[in-house]
């Protein structure tokens, strides 16, 4: 809502200035988004007379004209077409002062030659006066604009537009006459509400209205006004203050309907009479009845809109727009003027259902007064007769079913209850009353008021203690802390939370990212391979984001090239955060985390050997992070398959049978796909499965010593070294407490197709010295169940 | 004994002379080893008369002594020695950088969440989370945002399908966490949000820490301090803070919370748009609706809900200037907080 200061004023006049004005509407919660001046700074322009007009010999497009500014006459060289003797017109004199408000420079006013013909002044248009963005000649003042008076004097416009950002709840402040009430309630002035009289019918013509949807429509009027003068204008004073509101001056009568949406806060429609057919009828659309708006649109209507309806046809959308067959046009001589009111829940989010959103709309879904359209209806028809001049019918008002007046009651115990603040009771009332509640009721304990019909956002005793809260000021209310308990928490130690998990990557190197959830879906098919299980936005913002992703990875991948295209060569990362999965009928919502490393092991540094990662690296780093579960032998890594994953490089992670994520390799084919200069290594795993961690259990230390065994063996390439270990923890005894690969070999020193695995063998018993004879016989079990399994050999 | 003195002085000259631990090892052994001379002399001794025996065993005596004083002292030269020309050998250039991995960092919107979490932890909430894709329901409905209302525009949703959405707020976790449990609640929802907007100040994802407290007699008062006290405990300033009306369909009053603008001192700049004031949370009294709706008895609780954009408090704090940065992950942008 865009409105002009001074016409607020007109109504109620505090005794703030400007700056003052705009703060207090902010807190009181009708927040000012912005202001400023409704004209360019200027001074020394005065009401000008022209008085003769000849042609400038040397120039075609430039007129000598003599101009009087009430005390004298001055010659001025004009190049505007519309220059004519009688003109009046802005007439800045020798030493005016323009300022535009997007430069910094002064343009003063000076004596000057054009094309050799001197020049005392200039005449000016709308543009150069800031109050229109372009002009095609000379602003053209009315014939009785008296000569001489300063422009800002005669256009008042030392005035400013204040736009104001209103919450949904505040629709009654939606008009001049509504914020005029709220300013007066706020300053404990009455507003002057100027009065609107009664029109009297001149003639008897009526036109029948009939309302079908009556819990939609409770108030419907209408008017027939005849013979409307199509040649006549909207005045000045009109056009200036609609475009201080922010409205463009159309034609005289959509020009008052506006002027009385602005000034009111009510919508209104005018048809043109004649192409109405038989009555009106308020009612709700046919499925798929076709409409064609104003702005010459054609809608298909859902049967959910409310529209009013001749005996034919759709011809507006309720409290939306009219429809063009039925608008007023150039050659319209009799109107049918409409003033309703439509319920908020009847027009709440139908336009924006059709994409659409008017000032109408935006009022009748917030509420309009229900009890304001008589009002209205004799304000719009005044000044149309005033302005267009025309005979006037009687009012015709149909009912629907009218809300119900409201009543509230408020305890004083709860104001201070709710608000931690002792508010004067008689304060309470002052300040209920100034906002245009009724007192209907008054006790010892608190009052009951009705509520004013321009008020939709009042009906438990919370809103009254709003209202309250926000005219006594909020920063009025002190600062307590008065309901704390003690309360001591548990801290859970069988989980390990995610901030250590992440802490320990940030140890290990990684950045942490954050990437979009929504991916595109060309990505997320390369990565995560096609799949049913993706959902997909009804309305993204573009086309690749538009799938939720259902891993972490692609973010991370598309950061990679992000970052490798910006010269970063080492890139370790990770993001924690939830990943989306359609599965049967529900959506999964699973919380990840997942990592990805490529490039150099170590930064370059004067003693490294720029070795890059391998597989084992990002291993070694999951194992860290697992070990925080102190879960031990529940993980297994093993053999996996995934689409974006090395077919060669690629582990599942499995906790006590369950699988929990992946690590290995990106597919060489999808680097090359991604443009990634690096093989990448990466991890994701599902946090709920990494959580549980075991509690620490403390044993009796060993004084005994430890006893070592080194074992060597050829064994098949293809055997798992997973496979070897569980093997050889089998049948190593209870003593054994610690088990380790210290060497792998492949080479020419040994037979083709096999490999040689060096592991280390630790025992120690809790109370006694173990001795030579029984590690033997464990090492010769061990050999013989891994010659009997694997037909592993040792090596010499 | 002009023998013995001269193999004195042969001796602690070969010691003088020796250049390693190893020679002077054998020097010990040939003077005063089993074998030695030195130690030859003393089976000499038997040969000589009872009288003259004192005498000179007091003399080979003397004489051993001195050599193996002589050798110690030589030795504790030669290892010192030793040490220094190792030391000297190893010496490095310490103004060389060392061998390490780069220091990783958290994203700065996590920095922020949980400085966010810690303030409030310290003083008993519980964090609580929830899911990013929720029910209409639970979004809005919950929230005493019925279908239609002009509050939904506000939200600009994105839709998965008829019914479900990517949450707006994490104010559905709340609802969640009361429809399920009994009061009091003192908790915080710190997570993902969604609206579908995207310019220079809005990015479609951005981070939402709400706050809610219901217990017996709460007030705008407590709410106040609380909001107070949290904002000074975040910027660690004791700045002014303003509370302005506003409208949020779940809470009644609400307010609208600016704080004095911490890059001018409400000298004006371009980052308050000269207003001296920065609007950096929204709050109120949870709606009697709300608290009805799950299931809460209003005649004994009320509370009151407050809620901020985590990445509008990173800009402020860390002075950074566009938004969008926050989800283009650059790592020369995201080092800057390691």
């Amino acid at each position: 809502m865009i409105f002009s200061e001074k016409w607020i004023r007109e109504w109620v006049d505090p005794a703030l200035d400007t700056q003052q004005l705009i703060e207090q509407l902010t807190m009181a919660g009708l927040e000012v988004d912005a202001s400023g001046p409704v004209a360019n700074a200027f001074t020394g322009i005065v009401v000008g007379e022209v008085k003769t007009v000849e042609k400038h010999p040397d120039a075609d497009k430039l007129s000598i004209c003599q101009v009087s500014d009430g005390k004298a006459d001055f010659q001025v060289v004009c190049g505007a077409p519309n220059v004519r003797a009688g003109l009046k017109v802005p007439f800045a004199t020798i030493g005016a002062e323009i300022l535009t408000p997007d430069s910094d420079k002064v343009f003063r006013i000076k004596n000057a030659k054009l094309r050799g013909v001197e020049s005392n002044g200039m005449l000016c248009s709308t543009e150069e006066l800031g109050i229109a963005d372009s002009a095609d000649g000379l602003m053209e003042l009315p014939a009785d604009a008296p000569v001489g008076e300063d422009i800002r004097n005669y256009l008042n416009l030392n005035d400013t537009s204040i736009e104001l950002d209103l919450t949904p709840n505040r629709g009654d402040c939606l008009g001049i006459e509504g914020l005029a009430r709220e300013i007066a309630g706020l300053n404990k002035m009455a507003a002057k509400h100027p009065q609107v009289g009664v029109v009297a019918a001149t003639i008897n013509d009526t036109f029948d209205i009939a309302i079908t949807a009556r819990d939609q429509c409770p108030r419907y009027l209408g008017r027939v006004i005849r013979n409307i003068n199509p040649d006549a204008e909207t005045p000045l004073w009109m056009r200036e203050k609609l475009r201080r509101c922010g409205l463009r001056s159309i034609d005289p009568v959509v020009d008052v309907t506006n002027f009385v949406l602005i000034e009111l806060g009510q919508p209104m429609h005018a048809f043109d009479l004649a192409k109405l057919k038989g009555s009106i009828d308020v009612r709700l659309a046919q499925e798929g009845e076709k409409i064609t708006l104003l702005d010459g649109k054609e809608i298909a209507l859902n049967g959910n809109t409310l529209v009013i309806a001749d005996d034919q046809r759709a011809v507006a959308m309720a409290g939306i727009m009219g429809g063009l067959d039925t608008a007023v046009t150039t050659g319209t001589r009799d109107v049918f003027l409409e003033c309703a009111f439509f319920s908020p829940l009847a027009i709440a989010g139908r336009a924006r259902a059709y994409g659409m959103h008017t000032d109408a709309s935006h009022r009748y879904e917030r509420g309009v007064d229900f009890n304001l359209q008589q009002k209205a209806t004799e304000r719009a028809t005044r000044l149309l007769l005033d302005i267009v001049g025309g005979e006037a019918g009687p009012i015709i008002e149909a009912l629907g079913n009218l809300p119900e007046a409201k009543q509230v009651t408020l305890e004083y115990a709860s104001v201070a209850r709710f608000l931690g603040v002792e508010i004067e009771q008689s304060q309470i009332r002052e300040i209920l009353t100034g906002l245009g509640f009724g007192l209907t009721d008054c006790s010892d304990k608190g009052i009951t008021v009705s509520v004013p019909s321009f008020r939709f956002d009042v009906e438990i005793e919370a809103d009254l203690i709003e209202e309250l809260a926000r005219v006594y000021g909020y920063n009025n209310v002190p600062l307590g802390r008065g309901f704390s308990k003690q309360s001591l928490k548990s801290q859970p130690e069988a989980v390990t939370p995610l901030a250590r998990l992440k802490q320990h990557l940030v140890s290990l190197g990684y950045q942490e990212a954050i990437t979009y959830s929504f991916i595109d879906p060309t990505l997320s098919e390369k990565v995560c391979g096609s799949s049913s299980e993706a959902i997909v936005l009804q309305n993204p913002i573009s086309s690749d984001m538009s799938t939720m992703r259902s891993s972490i990875l692609p973010g991370l991948l598309s950061t990679l090239q992000y970052n490798e295209n910006r010269q970063q060569e080492r890139v370790r990362l990770f993001e924690a955060g939830q990943v989306f999965r359609a599965e049967q009928d529900s959506i999964k919502q699973p919380a990840m985390i997942a990592g990805l490393i490529s490039g150099r092991k170590l930064p370059d540094n004067w003693s490294n050997n720029k070795e890059i990662y391998d597989f084992f690296d990002v291993k070694g780093d999951i194992e860290s992070l697992l070990d925080f579960s102190r879960g031990g032998n529940d993980f297994c890594f093993q053999p996996g398959s995934h689409p974006s994953f090395h077919s060669g490089q690629c582990a599942e992670v499995v906790r006590s049978g369950r699988l929990v994520g992946y690590v290995g390799a990106l597919h060489p084919g999808l680097q090359r796909d991604l443009g990634l200069d690096s093989t990448v290594f990466m991890f994701e795993l599902e946090l709920e499965a990494i959580y549980p961690r075991t509690m620490p259990c403390a044993t009796v230390l060993s004084r005994f010593p430890e006893v070592s065994r080194d074992l060597a063996i050829l064994i098949n390439n293809e055997t798992p070294a997973a496979d070897i270990l569980a093997v050889v923890y089998e049948n190593a005894g209870e003593y054994l407490s610690s088990l380790r690969i210290f060497d792998v070999y492949q080479g020419d020193a040994i037979e083709k197709g096999k490999k040689s695995i060096a592991l280390g063998l630790t025992w120690q018993h809790p109370s006694r010295t173990l001795n030579d004879d029984e590690i033997n016989s464990i090492i010769i079990n061990c050999i013989k169940a891994l010659e009997e399994q694997f037909n592993a050999s040792l090596r010499n | 004994m002009a023998d013995t003195e001269s193999l004195l002085a042969e001796a602690l000259q070969a010691i003088e002379d020796s250049g390693d631990e190893q020679s002077l090892e054998s020097l010990r052994v040939r003077y005063l080893g089993k074998k030695g001379s030195i130690t030859a002399l003393s089976k000499t001794l038997g040969q000589l008369l009872p009288q003259e025996r004192p005498a000179a065993g007091e003399v080979i005596n003397r004489v051993k002594r001195q050599v193996q004083d002589a050798i110690g002292l030589r030795k504790q030269t030669l290892v010192e020695a030793a040490l220094s020309a190792q030391l000297l050998q190893e010496s490095v250039d310490v103004t060389l950088p060392g061998r390490r991995q780069n220091q990783g960092g958290l994203h700065p919107v996590t920095i922020t969440m949980d400085r966010i979490k810690a303030i409030f932890e310290s003083a008993g909430y519980d964090v609580a989370e929830g899911p990013e894709i929720e029910d209409e329901y639970h979004n809005f409905e919950a929230l005493n945002i019925p279908e239609h209302h002009p509050a939904r525009a506000m939200h600009d949703t994105f839709y998965i399908n008829p019914g479900t959405v990517l949450r707006t707020h994490t104010s559905p976790v709340q609802v969640r966490v009361m429809e399920n449990d009994k009061p009091p609640f003192r908790m915080i929802c710190p997570g993902r949000v969604y609206r579908c907007d995207s310019d220079l100040t809005h990015t479609p994802m951005f981070h939402q820490v709400e706050g809610l407290l219901i217990d017996e007699n709460v007030s705008f008062a407590d709410l106040k301090g609380t909001v107070v006290d949290f904002l000074r405990a975040y910027f660690e300033e004791d700045m002014d803070v303003r509370f302005r009306p506003s409208y949020f369909p779940f809470t009644e009053p609400s307010a609208e919370v600016d704080i004095a603008c911490v890059s001018c001192a409400q000298s004006g700049c371009r980052i308050c748009g000269h207003t001296g004031w920065l609007e950096v949370m929204g709050c109120g009294m949870v709606h009697p609706k709300v608290l009805e709706m799950s299931g809460i008895d209003t005649g004994k609780y009320n509370g009151f809900a407050f809620g901020m954009g985590v990445e509008r408090l990173a800009m402020l704090r860390y002075k950074v200037g566009d938004l969008r940065t926050f989800f283009e992950n650059d790592l020369r942008f995201l080092r800057q907080f390691n």
